[in-house]
């Protein structure tokens, strides 16, 4: 199953590969060098209070941001690891 | 000499290894191109003398913060011989991307990788020499925290510059357009060189995460931490506060009133109580800068300043500010100074501005020594902790009327993305460095203005000479009766007009000015305090002195921290006015209702 969700949706603890980035320019850059390109690797770690920020890991990297900027990320989601 | 930048992202070590490499030696300056001030030094590199400048962080040559723009507006303007990128060696899947920036500017680029000690930890294995030969550029690996591989480091940084000529014009233009290409390079620089395991372990820093912005713990444990941190700066500084203040009156007494005896009133008085006062208030500052910025560097360093913008963001946000604006807002509570200095921390100008405007309305400790003693005064034992409790909460008010007056005119342009770097043990000599650097700053910058200050409220409350001091006879006095019809509406006469005059220089110095204004001490001050105004009056003036000008040293802090006169004078009057408003509308209401 190869679901398509923008990070803003995703639950704690889940984990995919970042299929698209939509953003303005100036916010595409600071993106891109905090590690959100295509093709990497992400995992939602937790999410603050009150639709507040979003704890993400992005390989050896984790960032903060607001579900705002969340939105225009677009995540496959990995099949979900059999218990 | 020649002239090397440090160049790096944000929290991969770079002023730790700006400070490792330079000790105290560093000074702060102004640069041809850029308007924030950058820090350099001098070391010795093998034979060449280097003028070494840190650089602000940036995440992208070709950005457009307000940082990015400095470092290359300081590129083109300053001639440079050499760059030393410095990245996190356990991070190079993101950060290798900018050490091919800085190439393509075709400056001779010396690469640091960065806390190697991390990286090791991590099981993060990098294969130097190869990278290097990829990369065209040398590479070298240290820990600035601990110290080792800096020796390796200069000696690198020493040969680099051995082989330099003089190049020059960079063609920064030509290399805005290679981003594309960039980025298959790393990639595969990564794959060859450089071998991360798939998935990172467990490691201590993500369990104490796991507590520390624990959904539902996150914020009272935020807050505790807060209220520990903000009592142990006053246990410890207050103290030597007191200290200073009892070195200052003790030389006074014991030296110079003896040593002046023969001098007229009038120099003697502008000596002992403009000039010396003066330096006594400065010097107050100097314990309370030291211990506040030695646990911010620590708040700082360990990484709990961006988890805190994280815990707070949800609340912050509606106010147009973050959560470090939140930090600096609580310590104001206890000194403005510090607070205003610290918002150093926000890189965003409109949101630093911002939180500028509204620090100076958090009731700070020198304004509650005086609301003790009125409350004490005028009220009941068992209402006066009440009044207290509600100048607090219209210190908050104030807070948040003011940033939603101007978060329109002060937003923030820069999106809320920022890293958490993982937890780091501060090290005590960076922690004291800093506050040693910060008390530099505010000792050089601050001074001339708050001594100016001092001596000229001085003057105004002892001119014409012969007249009774901070007397109706004064300047100040006349000043006093000049404001009445502005004044008389929220309850104040001008004695207490007077006594806010001599309050614009530090804001405990009100009960001082009161002894002066109406010959009386203690007790007997107290009880001709009460019988000359009500509840009303007194909590008209509560509030004014509340929410009025910031004192003289915020005022020079305000003003060498936002480089602006026009912003300076916008935090001067805005608070005149609110505090006006304020006074005016329980003064008027409470009289209207009868009281």
């Amino acid at each position: 199953m190869n679901d398509l969700r923008p990070l803003s949706e995703l639950n704690p603890g889940d984990h995919g590969v970042i299929a698209a980035v939509h953003a303005p320019e100036e916010l595409g850059k600071r993106l891109t060098a905090l590690g959100f390109s295509t093709g990497r690797p992400l995992a939602l770690v937790r999410r603050a209070l009150l639709r507040g920020p979003l704890h993400v890991r992005l390989g050896t990297t984790d960032v903060a941001l607001r579900m705002a900027e969340a939105a225009g990320i677009q995540v496959r989601l990995a099949a979900p690891v059999p218990a | 000499m020649k002239r090397v930048a440090l160049v790096g992202m944000p929290n991969t070590g770079k002023s730790t290894l700006f400070n490792r490499l330079t000790g105290a030696s560093a000074r702060t300056g102004n640069w041809p191109g850029v308007t924030v001030e950058l820090a350099s030094a001098r070391v010795l590199a093998g034979r060449h003398m280097v003028e070494l400048v840190d650089l602000p962080g940036l995440y992208d040559l070709h950005g457009f913060s307000d940082d990015e723009r400095v470092v290359r507006h300081f590129l083109e303007a300053a001639p440079v011989d050499a760059l030393v990128v410095v990245l996190n060696a356990s991070q190079l899947d993101r950060q290798l991307a900018l050490a091919l920036q800085v190439k393509a500017l075709g400056l001779p680029t010396l690469v640091l990788l960065n806390m190697a000690d991390e990286a090791r930890r991590h099981g993060i294995r990098i294969d130097e020499a190869g990278l290097a030969a990829g990369l065209g550029l040398p590479v070298a690996a240290l820990s600035a925290k601990l110290g080792t591989g800096q020796a390796e480091a200069v000696r690198r940084l020493a040969s680099l510059l051995d082989a330099a000529g003089p190049a020059r014009d960079a063609a920064l233009r030509e290399a805005l357009a290679e981003d594309h290409r960039r980025e298959s390079a790393v990639e595969s620089l990564l794959a060859r060189h450089v071998h991360v395991p798939p998935r990172l372990s467990d490691t201590a820093s993500d369990r104490l995460d796991r507590v520390v912005l624990h959904p539902w713990l996150g914020l009272p444990i935020f807050f505790l931490a807060m209220l520990a941190i903000f009592q142990a700066v006053f246990l410890l500084g207050s103290p030597l506060q007191d200290g200073v203040e009892a070195l200052f009156e003790g030389v006074r007494k014991s030296a110079l009133e003896p040593l002046l005896a023969p001098l007229p009133d009038f120099t003697r008085g502008i000596l002992l109580d403009g000039v010396w006062a003066g330096m006594g208030t400065v010097a107050a500052f100097v314990p309370l800068i030291v211990v506040f910025f030695f646990f911010l560097a620590a708040v700082e360093d360990s990484g709990y300043l961006s988890r805190a913008a994280f815990l707070t963001d949800s609340l912050m946000a509606r106010l147009g500010l973050d959560g470090r604006a939140f930090v600096m807002l609580l310590m104001g509570f206890g000194c403005n100074v510090p607070a205003l200095m610290g918002t150093r921390v926000m890189r965003d100008r409109p949101m630093r501005l911002l939180s500028m405007l509204t620090i100076p309305l958090s009731l700070c400790s020198a304004r509650l020594q005086v609301f003790v003693f009125i409350a004490a005064a005028i009220f009941r034992p068992a209402v006066a902790p009440w009044v207290l409790f509600g100048l607090y909460v219209t210190s908050f008010l104030a807070v948040i009327v003011t940033a939603l007056a101007f978060k329109g005119r002060f937003a923030s342009r820069e999106p809320f993305v920022i890293e958490l770097p993982p937890w780091r043990a501060p090290t005590l000599r960076l922690v004291a460095l800093r506050g040693w650097l910060e008390v530099k700053h505010f000792l050089r910058r601050a001074t001339t203005f708050i001594f100016v200050g001092v001596v000229a409220v001085w003057l105004l409350t002892h001119l014409p000479s012969g007249a009774a001091p901070a007397g109706p006879g004064t300047i100040a006095g006349w000043i006093g009766s000049a404001l009445q019809p502005v004044l008389g509406p929220l309850g104040i006469d001008e004695r207490l007009a007077v006594a806010l005059l001599f309050g614009f220089v530090a804001k405990e110095v009100v009960i001082g000015a009161f002894a002066v204004i109406y010959g009386l001490e203690g007790d007997a001050l107290a009880g001709e305090l009460a019988r000359s105004m009500d509840w009303v009056a007194a909590t008209s003036f509560m509030i004014f002195t509340l929410v009025y000008t910031p004192c003289l040293s915020a005022i020079a802090t305000l003003r060498t921290e936002s480089r602006s006169a026009g912003f300076t004078a916008l935090a001067i009057a805005w608070p005149l006015g609110l505090a006006w408003a304020a006074s005016f509308a329980f003064y008027q209401g409470m009289r209207a209702m009868g009281l």
